[in-house]
């Protein structure tokens, strides 16, 4: 395998609840090489979405550590980490979390000017983005406007605009109908072609099915791989094998 | 049938498609006759008032709805618990297979366009889900509590 591009070795995160220790990872190791898609499943409370946030840079490892690019950046300052994610990393949500006061192309902007861009190369990118997601001609409206799909798809080009090395996703499918299922994880999976890796956390074993691996995850530990291959009996898909 | 089915129609041979319309013949649910065609003569089957009846009463038929046969169920429980194979690598090996058998599903749909194919498909794809989950509730119900 080519050097991960995001890795984490004896990932451990207890959670103090009430007085009461509650291991949410106990010892994970993963590594997402670059343009590589992975799902990760497992019942809830396995640790799935822990393990996402913690390699997302949005929360502290109790034990272990998370490498983006061969860099340890698990001890990072607050600033530092902040600013690591903005140029670095792109985070779907299950409840897309678009800012509800601003519009559409304002939302998709955003991460271009955090990230240093300039207005005219946010504009450029945001059209790209939105005509790649299909949503066209919302650009002023607000995201309560739009259906849970149109939102997931907003979100996604939000995500992916400052085109980060890695993607992460948490259920972003878990509120959608199949249909609207299927293109999100279309739209997410885009960017591979460009090297840019995707995690993804699901319930949902359809849109896990479209991974390169999935992980299954059972009371915070990983205990099972599953290497999915394309399928043999679409001919043209049969380059890609290795 | 080819027409509506598409590619989900495995081969038809021909020689079988006589000896069923002449067993449905002799049954009175078809009728026949010679047409001339092309200086040959070609025989054209037709439904009877029998066999619509039949037909009818075939369809109206509810299928099954209960399939307790389940081959890696026999596996796991004879196999897995009996000692000889650790069952979480069955479970393990059978969870990979179902994997990829989804994904098979969505890139023949998405290969195919067809709307019937894809309904088969979709139907296919939710049974694979319940057996995934199924799967799931084995190892939590055999194997973990082996551990314990």
């Amino acid at each position: 395998m080519t050097d991960p591009i995001l890795e984490a070795r004896g990932l451990a995160k207890t959670y103090s609840s009430g007085g009461v220790d509650v291991l949410a990872l106990r010892g994970v190791d993963v590594a997402l090489a670059p343009g590589e898609f992975v799902a990760v499943m497992g019942p809830s409370g396995c640790g799935k979405s822990t393990l996402l946030s913690l390699l997302g840079g949005m929360g502290r490892p109790t034990a272990g550590e998370v490498l983006l690019a061969g860099v340890r950046v698990d001890q990072l300052s607050e600033t530092r980490l902040a600013l690591l994610r903005r140029r670095s990393i792109g985070y779907v949500f299950q409840f897309f979390n678009l800012v509800p006061t601003l519009t559409v192309a304002e939302n998709v902007e955003l991460p271009v000017l955090l990230a240093g861009g300039s207005r005219g190369q946010a504009r450029a990118r945001r059209e790209e983005l939105l005509a790649l997601v299909g949503i066209e001609r919302r650009d002023a409206a607000s995201p309560a406007q739009l259906s849970g799909g149109e939102q997931q798809r907003v979100a996604i080009a939000r995500a992916l605009a400052h085109r980060p090395a890695v993607l992460l996703a948490d259920e972003p499918t878990g509120n959608l109908d199949s249909a609207s299922a299927r293109q999100v994880v279309d739209v997410l999976r885009h960017g591979r072609g460009e090297g840019q890796a995707l995690l993804l956390v699901t319930h949902d074993a359809r849109v896990a099915a479209a991974a390169d691996r999935v992980l299954t995850m059972r009371d915070g530990l990983m205990v099972d791989e599953t290497r999915v291959t394309p399928p043999r009996e679409v001919p043209s898909l049969l380059e890609l094998e290795v | 049938m080819t027409q509506r089915l598409g590619g989900l129609l495995p081969p038809l041979n021909a020689g079988q498609i006589y000896t069923t319309l002449q067993r449905l013949e002799r049954d009175g649910l078809v009728s026949s006759e010679a047409v001339p065609e092309d200086g040959r003569n070609k025989r054209m089957y037709a439904i009877t008032e029998a066999g619509r009846c039949e037909l009818e009463r075939w369809a109206s038929t509810p299928v099954p709805g209960t399939r307790l046969k389940d081959e890696f169920f026999m596996k796991l429980v004879l196999v897995g618990l009996g000692g000889l194979v650790d069952p979480k690598r069955l479970i393990d090996a059978q969870r990979r297979e179902y994997l990829q058998s989804l994904r098979d599903l969505t890139e023949v749909v998405r290969g195919e366009g067809s709307e019937i194919l894809g309904l088969l498909a979709d139907g296919a794809a939710f049974r694979l889900e319940a057996d995934l989950r199924w799967l799931d509730l084995c190892e939590r119900r055999l194997v973990q509590k082996e551990e314990r």
